[in-house]
């Protein structure tokens, strides 16, 4: 035990670590570009430790809603307050060498799970046991899909085995939510339409500029 | 008690929560621009994920018996639909608020002061 390393302590600190000290950053800094920035690396290591608890699906969505929805937060960040100078948008020899070895690091990281991919679908053509026959079921999406359309394969396993919880599917909260997301999304269109007169500016001074 | 070699648990999962949470809490309160208000929000719903699936992590509990089971990350991907949403709608409002004050700043907006 003394020399096993617990691969899931190690990415738990590196991940965990990240995240509280991106958090605390957004806190303390000023700079609303900075804390757009470290808003989303801190939500991107929260995606790592949703990946390291064994919820795949989950982390592989907060990557692509919250730090999609975060970048959007980014640009309205820059675009009402920020005032960048010209001159920070050039890229220096430093951050060059660092932007290569993070992108020499990544390409190297995918180019070895894509050979570990092929290696295995190698072996499942072969008739050898292949990930997907070893992998535990909750790697899979099939009982959270499932869930959502109200159907708990989780509860039927628990029942075989004595305990009898009810356990209710989701299909009303989803049908819910659906139709929250898109009475949110069109009053936030109706909210953020353009207006053709502004408030601050009479509208005989647009028309002169636009006649101009 | 070595907390580098003892295996991780559930209470570090809920101390980042618990951290997340409190930077959000602090950054509502401290921010006064509306978007670093906005960010402080995000913050606390991605503290309370944490916590959700920590409870219902397959891997804390390798025997099935996590206290939430599935309805863990169930909740939390519910959770991350309703902060999309919320995101939107307050951006929006940002916006309206940007065009009728020319200023983000959350002080400036007391128009509603009887």
């Amino acid at each position: 035990m003394t020399a096993a390393v617990l691969w899931h302590n190690v990415f738990f600190w590196i991940f965990g670590l990240a995240a509280s000290a991106l958090a605390i950053g957004v806190v303390v800094s000023t700079n609303v570009v900075r804390m757009a920035v470290c808003l989303v690396m801190s939500l991107a290591a929260v995606a790592g430790l949703f990946f390291l608890a064994g919820a795949p699906f989950l982390g592989a969505i907060q990557i692509l809603v919250y730090v999609g929805g975060t970048m959007v937060l980014l640009v309205f960040g820059v675009m009402l307050t920020a005032r960048l100078p010209a001159a920070a948008m050039r890229t220096n020899a430093g951050q060059w060498v660092v932007a290569l070895i993070v992108g020499a690091a990544l390409l190297a990281v995918s180019w070895q799970a894509g050979r570990g991919l092929a290696a295995a679908c190698a072996r499942r053509d072969a008739g050898g046991p292949s990930a997907a026959d070893t992998a535990p079921a909750n790697q899979t999406v099939t009982e959270f899909g499932l869930a959502l359309l109200g159907v708990r394969a989780d509860a039927a396993q628990s029942a075989e085995g004595g305990n009898s919880a009810q356990r209710p599917g989701y299909l009303l909260p989803f049908e819910l939510v659906s139709v929250h997301l898109l009475a949110a999304l069109a009053g936030a269109a109706y909210l953020a339409r353009a207006r053709w007169t502004a408030p601050r500016q009479p509208a005989d001074d647009i028309r002169s500029t636009v006649a101009e | 008690m070595n907390p580098f070699l003892d295996p991780v648990g559930l209470p570090h999962y809920l101390l980042v929560g618990a951290v997340l949470f409190v930077c959000g809490i602090l950054c509502m309160m401290t921010k006064r621009n509306a978007i670093g208000v906005l960010m402080g929000v995000e913050l606390v719903l991605n503290g309370a994920n944490v916590n959700l699936v920590a409870l219902g992590s397959p891997t804390l509990y390798p025997s099935g018996l996590a206290p939430l089971g599935l309805d863990g990350p169930l909740t939390a991907a519910f959770v991350i639909v309703l902060a999309a949403a919320e995101a939107a709608v307050a951006l929006a409002i940002v916006l309206s608020c940007y065009r009728t004050l020319a200023t983000i700043d959350v002080d400036q907006a007391n128009q509603l002061k009887g």
